[in-house]
């Protein structure tokens, strides 16, 4: 195809922002179609109350190094209000241990914790690598193709670079559970139980649950734009990412129409020739790139009668049901957690005492029910960025889990039940933090799909898991970012590598339809 | 008292003894030592109530590999594997489907539940077994070492390599998420009905520490389904005369081959001198001499109960201490007066001869593994079900019934604490009064039960916390994983000490590989011409 017809990318979400500046740039006629009124998706701030801004995704991990260089995302407004945010695990009893990159502190922690997490961090760090390094490639298929076979022998040779123990370790706990490798390290239940956390965030999965170490090593895995494996928290909140980005992508000469909702993709014969909006109106495009999951792009926006049977089952398949809810919640002040100083509100928070409290919170996801005690990952960015809210007025962002998207009872009313369970949590370890409570927001994986277009609500478009990785992302052979429909090409989360705010699922999709 | 021999095999379970038929075979002196009166270790029948022969622990039979049964001409000795009919899953409502033998019939009650469901059964069948096809050829050989540099490592690698791509590129992606689905997630692609998913569900976690809906648990199922009987791919049967016939006829060939065996005293120690295996210590005070020893103990027995620290490397021992080995099931033995009237199945009795699951949702079987996951024994529990004697009389008097009944799941301990014998009966009455739901008065015909939790198992046949794998199926525990990353290759960490039971390679069930694979390495070891069949010798 000619370099200079027209691209359309669905969706102004950060993978398709970066999509298109890496078309732009490449000298590509691109236009961004992204239904709500401001770009950003998941990851754009919004005000939720009256002076109050937050975004759904609330922390910078995963921002891809060479996207943030390349696109100059620095110069174009990005700037940290909080770099290395330390983790601090919150105890039922009022006890707490700080948790950070490369040390853990606090009461009852023993010297056999503390040396084993500094291993724990060494070889989870080094696994991590491993997928890392997988970031920016475009997904080889296994088949004989030279290149493919080069790509697998590359991945081969990382994993056997590792040494012989650690590739024995790497091999032996890749597949299993987060709960085995805890038991298998530490003592404090405290300490395990917040470890756990971050094996289960966002994915429909317990401590228990295999593949569960997996996705704590995508979480670990990304190289935060350079400050590697640390949490970080965007000057203006997320939305200063895709702002930049957005910024990025139009001095590279692409255009950004917002408030634009796509209806459905057009299709002449068998090849893309362009969108129709939900107003009626008509564009043309030979190539579409959907930022969109891609299970909703082919069952809404194309529709099944344009794909042949065997893709449109295993599109149908792709799992996509969100776990997570979203608590945003206004505040006249801050609120005090027991045993915490104002300062260590700066950090991230996880409410998960336990390797059984967590597997416990998950039990009832399983059959439809929300937990009558959540886990739950805060934060209180307006510490860092007094901005977001009016002055002396802070924000509280809170991941809740578990809460599934198809509720037995059905959200209608479970959501009020639901920000009830959440409030007496949070009052469990702040009291009287109900009080302080101006304005309040509590997106269920349900809001997540009706407001933000994402399926199910899942925050990574896919449920992250080794049967949806990497070659299998989001269905074999079309895990290279192109579909089997002409013209048509996937560039979301729902690719890979999957999600949180990483970019890279957007660069990939752009290399490989400029070598198209 | 001592006396000198080739090789030592400990534990006379069916891995033990085809160990040790293969190293006989091949004219080594072997010992076989067994901690019980009697051999066969889970691999028995007993008399444990009046006429009545009991396959106590294992209960059927379809693993066994074919090549081992031919080979060691199993059949000379005695040995039947009488297949039985089909399958039923009985649901609560009273409604049942059946798994009949003939894939019409088949066909015509998967449909009474979904027409769709039926047309996916014969996608399901074909995936499963290609699924099957695959592995099976792996069975019998020794996993490689992927990080080792040994030219004979490589060469597997690439064979393996060379068999996944003879597959092709969609198998391959299939195969890959087979192998880390959930069986839920698996089931879900291919059924609607809650009923037919959940008929086939229970493959999925039988023997696994695992939930219905944890990762993984797709390949279990396979575990299940990978075996044959007389050539018929994922059929099941019975040994008749019970699963002892199994032990019976292998241990009659190892003696055939001129294999002594000695039944009544455990290890004490397995002695190491220098750091070279010389024998064993057995409890009863006798040494024997060897300069092979080969244990069909679990691996937490063989080496935490059964060697002196001081011979084995701190990090190793660590190794072992982590290995998963949780039991998560019962059994109930039962002696019947006459046949239990299934509410569900009056009108067709022929599906009695099968195996009987009481299940009629994932979601009720996912609700007893948390139970587990508590601590305790599942209250609504999952039970698999089979009255052998409808296929083979000679287990019970005329008109009388023997009833194996399998129940997941079952903690090894209860809120970690050893089960009290209350609580071992409080378990029974749990299944019974379930059984009875469905099948009204059953209570009434019961003239003799025997309740396994994995104490029993753990204290009769020693496998460690009960778990009658020798050791999760997890991929943490699988192939060049299992036992352990770097030993398994069937050798143990001290010089002339070897591993054949379920815990090495490719695992449990009554499959025999295990013992054959340990067998072929020591023949290498000693530069012995190898007698043991490899790879897949199935016509």
């Amino acid at each position: 195809m000619s370099g200079n017809e027209s691209i359309i990318v669905i969706g102004g979400g950060h993978n398709g922002l970066v999509c298109a500046a890496y078309l732009a740039k490449a000298g590509r006629k691109v236009t961004v179609l992204e239904a709500a009124d401001q770009v950003g998706g998941l990851a754009a701030t919004r005000e939720f109350a009256p002076g109050f801004k937050a975004s759904v995704a609330h922390l910078l991990y995963l921002l891809d190094e060479s996207i943030a260089k390349e696109l100059a995302l620095e110069s174009n407004g990005l700037k940290f209000a909080a770099n290395d945010l330390q983790t601090i695990a919150l105890g039922e009893d009022g006890n707490h241990i700080g948790i950070g990159s490369d040390r853990i502190e606090g009461a009852g922690l023993s010297q056999e914790d503390r040396n084993a997490y500094t291993e724990y961090r060494r070889f989870m760090a080094k696994f991590a690598a491993v997928i890392g390094a997988l970031h920016n490639q475009i997904p080889p298929r296994i088949t004989q193709e030279r290149s493919d076979r080069l790509a697998l022998g590359k991945l081969a040779l990382k994993i056997r670079m590792l040494g012989r123990d650690d590739m024995r370790e790497f091999l032996r706990i890749a597949g299993i559970n987060i709960y085995d490798v805890l038991q298998e390290n530490f003592e404090n239940e405290l300490l395990k139980g917040a470890l756990s956390l971050d094996a289960v965030l966002g994915t429909f999965s317990g401590p228990r649950s295999n593949n569960s170490v997996f996705t704590a090593l995508h979480r670990m895995s990304g190289n935060n734009g350079g400050a590697a494996g640390t949490l970080s928290v965007p000057g203006g909140g997320m939305g200063a990412v895709t702002e930049a980005l957005a910024a990025a992508a139009r001095s590279a000469g692409a255009v950004i129409r917002t408030g634009t909702q796509v209806a459905r993709i057009r299709m002449d014969g068998l090849q893309v020739c362009g969108v129709e909006l939900a107003d009626g109106e008509v564009l043309d495009a030979a190539t579409v790139v959907s930022n969109a999951d891609p299970r909703a792009t082919i069952t809404q926006l194309l529709g099944m009668r344009q794909v042949e049977a065997g893709f449109a089952q295993k599109i149908s398949h792709v799992r996509t049901r969100g776990y997570a809810a979203k608590l945003h919640l206004a505040l006249d002040g801050l609120p005090d957690f027991r045993g915490l100083t104002p300062e260590q509100l700066g950090s991230r928070l996880a409410i998960a005492p336990s390797l059984d409290y967590v597997e416990r919170a998950f039990n009832p996801c399983k059959y439809g029910e929300f937990s009558p005690k959540p886990v739950a990952e805060i934060t209180f960015p307006t510490v860092h960025d007094p901005g977001l809210a009016p002055a002396g007025k802070h924000v509280l962002s809170a991941v809740v889990q578990y809460a599934p998207r198809d509720l037995k009872s059905g959200w209608e009313q479970g959501r009020a039940e639901f920000m009830h369970v959440v409030l007496d949590l949070l009052d469990g370890y702040a009291p009287g933090i109900r009080d302080r409570v101006v304005g309040s927001e509590l997106l269920t994986p349900e809001d997540l799909e009706t407001r933000f277009h994402v399926s199910g609500g899942h925050w990574h478009h896919a449920e992250l898991s080794l049967d949806q990785f990497l070659m299998l992302r989001p269905v074999p052979k079309s895990a290279q970012y192109r579909t089997p429909v002409d013209g048509l090409y996937f560039c979301s989360a729902g690719c890979h590598p999957g999600g949180g705010v990483m970019g890279s699922a957007g660069r990939n999709a752009a290399k490989a339809l400029l070598a198209a | 008292m001592t006396k000198k021999y080739d090789a030592i095999v400990i534990g006379a379970g069916h891995n033990g003894l085809t160990n040790g038929a293969y190293l006989a075979k091949a004219g080594l002196k072997v010992l076989m030592v067994e901690q019980n009166e009697f051999i066969g270790g889970a691999t028995v029948s007993l008399p444990k109530y009046r006429d009545w022969k009991y396959s106590n622990c294992s209960y059927v039979c379809s693993l066994l590999r074919p090549e081992i049964y031919r080979d060691l001409d199993l059949a000379k000795y005695g040995l039947q594997v009488v297949p039985y009919g089909g399958s039923v899953t009985i649901a609560q409502n009273g409604d049942h489907i059946g798994n009949y033998v003939d894939p019409d019939v088949t066909r015509r009650e998967v449909a009474r539940h979904s027409e769709r469901d039926a047309d996916a059964t014969v996608r399901y069948d074909r995936d499963i077994m290609r699924q099957c096809r695959f592995i099976r050829q792996f069975l019998l050989r020794t996993p490689p070492d992927p990080t080792s540099f040994k030219p004979r490592d490589l060469l597997e690698l690439m064979y393996l390599g060379k068999e996944a791509m003879k597959l092709g590129e969609d198998l391959i992606y299939d195969t890959m998420r087979f192998y880390t689905m959930s069986i839920t997630d698996f089931l879900n692609e291919y059924f609607e009905n809650p009923l037919v998913r959940a008929s086939h569900s229970g493959s999925g976690i039988i023997g696994s520490a695992l939930g219905v809906m944890s990762p993984g648990t797709a390949y279990v199922l396979l575990h299940h389904a990978m075996g044959d009987v007389d050539g018929s791919m994922g059929a099941w049967g019975f040994a008749r005369g019970g699963m002892g016939a199994i032990a019976q006829a292998m241990h009659d060939c190892f003696a055939e081959y001129g294999g002594e065996t000695l039944c009544g005293s455990g290890v004490e120690q397995i002695i190491v001198r220098n750091g070279r295996a010389k024998g064993v210590a057995l409890k009863n005070g006798n040494e024997y001499h060897a300069d092979v020893v080969v244990s069909n103990m679990t691996l937490p027995r063989t080496f935490l109960e059964c060697m002196d620290p001081n011979d084995l490397d701190p990090g190793f021992l660590r190794k072992v201490r982590n290995f998963k080995i949780r039991g998560s099931s019962g059994k109930l033995n039962i002696a019947l007066d006459g046949l239990p009237d299934f509410t569900a199945l009056r009108g067709n009795p022929e599906l009695l001869r099968g195996d009987l699951h009481l299940i009629d949702s994932t979601e009720r079987l996912e609700r007893a593994y948390d139970d587990w996951k508590n601590g305790i024994w599942s209250q609504d529990p999952y039970i698999d079900m089979l009255i052998p004697s409808l296929t083979d009389p000679t287990m019970t008097p005329p008109g009388k019934h023997f009833m194996s009944v399998f129940v997941q799941y079952v903690p090894p301990k209860v809120h970690g604490k050893d089960w009290t014998d209350e609580q071992v009966q409080a378990f029974g009455q749990t299944v019974v009064n379930q059984i009875d739901e469905y099948a009204p008065g059953f209570k009434d015909l019961i003239l003799h039960m025997e309740i396994r939790t994995p104490r029993e198992l753990e204290d009769e046949v020693g496998l460690t916390e009960g778990n009658i794998f020798q050791g999760e199926l997890t991929m943490d525990q699988l192939l060049f994983n299992r036992p352990l990353p770097g030993y398994a290759q069937y050798r143990g960490p001290v010089r002339g000490m070897y591993m054949c039971g379920s815990s090495t390679s490719p695992g449990g069930g009554v499959m025999a590989a295990p013992g054959a694979n340990a067998a072929r390495e020591i023949l290498g070891d000693l530069r012995k011409t190898n007698v043991v069949p490899e790879g897949w010798l199935d016509d």
